[in-house]
Formats: C-alpha cells, sequence, structure tokens
C-alpha cells in the first residue's frame, strides 16, 4: 500500500508488516498440524484460505503501492475486502479453540465474550468503522497526509485491515460468535454497507482527495466502485449461500458430511 | 386447492413472488447500469450536477439490486428443492418488480430528483415515455399473472 524503502523504512516495514503475517502463518499451519498429529480432522480448504489472506495481505502492503491513487485503490481492495473474506473462511477462531489446550481455550472464549468484543464484533460497529474509516481517510485530509507521515499510514493501513476483518467475520464468520445476530440484522447492515462504499465511490469521483489529480481519482473511483461491486458480490453470495445451507429441509439426498464441524466448537 | 390453503401453502406462494419481485429489481437495475450506462453509454458514471439526495438514493437501489438478484436466485433453488415452485406466481413477482423499479425510476429518480436522465443532449420526450410506457405494461403484465395465479381451479 506504501512505499517504506527509504531509510528505517524497512526495519520499520518488517516490524508492522511482516513479522505479523509470519506468525500468522506459522501459527496456523502450527496449529492444523497439531491438530492432524492428534489425528483430527481439519479442511484443507480452511488452510488454503487462509494462506490465500495472508498473500493478498502481503501484497497489498508490499507490491501495490507506490504513489498513484489508482495503486492505493488496488491495496485497499485486497486489504480492505479481499483479504478478511479468504481469512475470515479458515475460521482461525475455531482453530485456536481446538488447538490450545483446555485451559488457555477457555480463556479465548471468555474473552470472546467480554462487553466490549461483543460491542466491537457487532454488525452495525463493525460497519460503521469500516464505512466510517474510509469516509474519513478519503474526505479529510488524511490521505495526503499519509505520504508524508509513516506512523499514519501504518494506522491507516492497520485499520483498513482491522475493520475489514470485523466488517466481514460480523456478516459471513464461520466462527463460533456467541451473540451473533440474526440474518436479517445482518443482511441490512450489508446492504446499508455496500450503498455506503458506492456513495464513496462516487464522491470521490467528483471530489478528489487533496493532491490527487482529477483523472487519478476518477479511475482510483471507478476501480473502487467496480471492484467493490465483484467483491460485494462474492460477500453477498458467500452470506446467503450460508443462510441457504442453514435452511435446508431435512432430506435423505444430502446426507451430512461426516468431517463437518459443529456450529459451536 | 379447491380446500382452504395451509399456512404453508400460503408461505410458498408469497416466496414465489417475492423471489420473481426480487430478481425483477435486481434484472431491471442490472440491464440499466450495464446496458445503458456500459454498452450504450447513454448515461454516465456519475453526473456532477446530482443533488446529495440524488446520490445516496441511487447508491441505496444500487446496493439493493445487487443483493436481490441473488437473494432471488437462492429463494428460486430453495423454491425447487422443496417442490413448492409455481411459475405463474414466479413470472408475475418477476413482471412487477421488474416494472416497479423502472417505474419508480423513471419517475421519482429521472424526473423528481433529477438523479441522472436516460439519454443526454437529445429530446427526451420520447425516451421518457418509451420507458414509463414499457414499464406500466410490465406492472399490469405482472399484477394480471398475480391476479390470475389466486383464482381457483388453475
Amino acid at each position: 500500500m506504501h512505499d517504506m524503502t527509504g531509510e528505517g523504512g524497512v526495519g520499520l516495514f518488517w516490524l508492522v508488516y511482516a513479522a505479523p503475517l509470519a506468525i500468522a502463518a506459522v501459527g496456523y499451519l502450527g496449529a492444523v498440524r497439531m491438530i492432524h498429529r492428534r489425528g483430527d480432522p481439519w479442511p484443507t480448504r480452511r488452510t488454503l484460505s487462509w494462506c490465500a489472506g495472508l498473500l493478498a495481505a502481503a501484497i497489498a502492503v508490499t507490491g501495490a503501492g507506490h504513489g498513484d491513487f489508482t495503486a492505493h485503490m488496488t491495496g485497499h481492495l485486497l486489504l480492505g475486502m479481499a483479504a478478511p473474506m479468504l481469512l475470515v473462511l479458515a475460521a482461525p477462531i475455531t482453530l485456536a479453540l481446538r488447538a490450545l489446550p483446555v485451559a488457555g481455550a477457555r480463556r479465548l472464549s471468555r474473552f470472546l465474550r467480554t462487553r466490549p468484543l461483543r460491542i466491537l464484533t457487532h454488525p452495525v460497529t463493525a460497519a460503521a468503522l469500516n464505512a466510517g474509516g474510509l469516509w474519513a481517510l478519503y474526505t479529510t485530509g488524511i490521505y495526503p497526509r499519509m505520504g508524508e507521515h509513516p506512523g499514519l499510514h501504518v494506522l491507516v493501513t492497520v485499520h483498513t485491515f482491522a475493520a475489514g476483518y470485523l466488517f466481514t467475520a460480523a456478516v459471513i464468520g464461520v466462527d463460533p460468535a456467541p451473540h451473533r445476530p440474526g440474518r436479517r440484522t445482518r443482511a441490512s447492515v450489508l446492504i446499508a454497507f455496500l450503498a455506503a462504499h458506492d456513495i464513496l465511490a462516487k464522491f470521490v469521483y467528483a471530489h478528489p482527495p487533496a493532491g490527487v489529480a482529477a483523472a487519478q481519482a476518477e479511475a482510483g473511483a471507478q476501480l473502487m466502485y467496480y471492484g467493490g461491486d465483484l467483491l460485494d458480490l462474492l460477500l453477498i453470495t458467500i452470506f446467503l449461500h450460508q443462510w441457504y445451507t442453514a435452511v435446508a429441509p431435512a432430506s435423505p439426498r444430502t446426507p451430512r458430511r461426516a468431517w463437518r464441524l459443529p456450529a459451536d466448537v | 386447492m379447491s380446500g382452504p390453503r395451509s399456512a404453508a401453502a400460503d408461505v410458498a406462494a408469497g416466496r414465489n413472488v417475492l423471489s420473481g419481485v426480487l430478481l425483477g429489481i435486481g434484472v431491471a437495475a442490472f440491464v440499466d447500469e450495464t446496458v445503458f450506462h456500459q454498452l450504450l453509454h447513454w448515461h454516465h458514471f456519475y453526473d456532477r450536477s446530482t443533488p446529495a439526495a440524488g446520490l445516496v438514493s441511487d447508491g441505496i437501489f444500487h446496493a439493493v439490486g445487487w443483493f436481490a438478484a441473488v437473494a432471488a436466485l437462492f429463494l428460486f433453488a430453495d423454491l425447487r428443492r422443496r417442490g413448492a415452485f409455481h411459475g405463474r406466481r414466479w413470472w408475475g413477482g418477476l413482471l412487477t418488480g421488474a416494472g416497479g423499479f423502472q417505474l419508480y425510476d423513471g419517475t421519482v429518480q429521472h424526473k423528481l430528483m433529477r438523479l441522472h436522465q436516460i439519454r443526454y443532449h437529445v429530446d427526451l420526450a420520447p425516451y421518457d415515455w418509451t420507458w414509463n410506457i414499457l414499464a406500466l405494461g410490465m406492472v399490469i403484465g405482472g399484477v394480471a399473472l398475480l391476479v390470475r395465479s389466486h383464482r381457483p381451479g388453475r
């Protein structure tokens, strides 16, 4: 998302982005290995989804960020939408709960049930953080200042990813969430968020952030709109497919697959 | 279906209509976006004269249209797997939904909110009349199908 190869930039880059990504990869693969050793199954598609999500995030923070607004927007779509979708579907919390020793798993599950976390992971909060962050980024002076202040840049990047993850998990999360609201609430929030994203894209098209040329803003805004639409279509399809599967009538033709995890692991 | 209808049959009837209506809205929104904007270039990504309320309305309709189209297909699949699909109700819903959306777009969004026009630098009257009469035709056809589907002994 940004060029940080200047002096001291490389060290900062490793500290802030590369290290967490590496820890996430090693931690997930290690946990899967532990579960396999115990003789328990873990779906390969989840492992693949995790790796693909980390790769998308890595591309976003390294490759796609050299100055221009379209490249920045590609990074935003990868980091705020594509990577979270892949990572959420990899069910990292479920994996942690199964791999951790009983005491650790209990502590994690208690932590997930705490009030602040319950509020933070609510779809309305998550959508507000996500859409609010984007509106603040492009309609205030934050975007033009990102190039000058590495700290601000890191903050925006981390917020884009974290808010994207929270929102995606609130809508299509497969991890246990004891207080996840009903599907109608989630559908409404999803539609509201999509609308906010589209409206912002058109707003940016007409009102470029300071320091972005009109042609650049138009190209970037259209990428945000159509690229966002494509990823939204995926998000909607996954969300509705989960709903469709959950309300399936009992039928002898569709036996439950043996390896499927119970929803409340 | 001569006797009193069961609650389950009512739910299935409603879902057939809902699936049709949602797909109608989705398809109308999609055709507007793809055919007139992307292929014919009759109107543009964003017409800068658009007032804020229009921009918001457009964004909401775009999001609803996207969601409605996918939801309609999953509802359709659900009706099929339950053996509860009813063609006349579904098509009635589809025509009503598509026509209703187009009529809303042609009257409220184009004329009242002046969000954007069908085409620029031409005499709009024939376009507006064609657009809205087609829309009204779809609504009338759809409602007729829905009314007929409620008659006993179909």
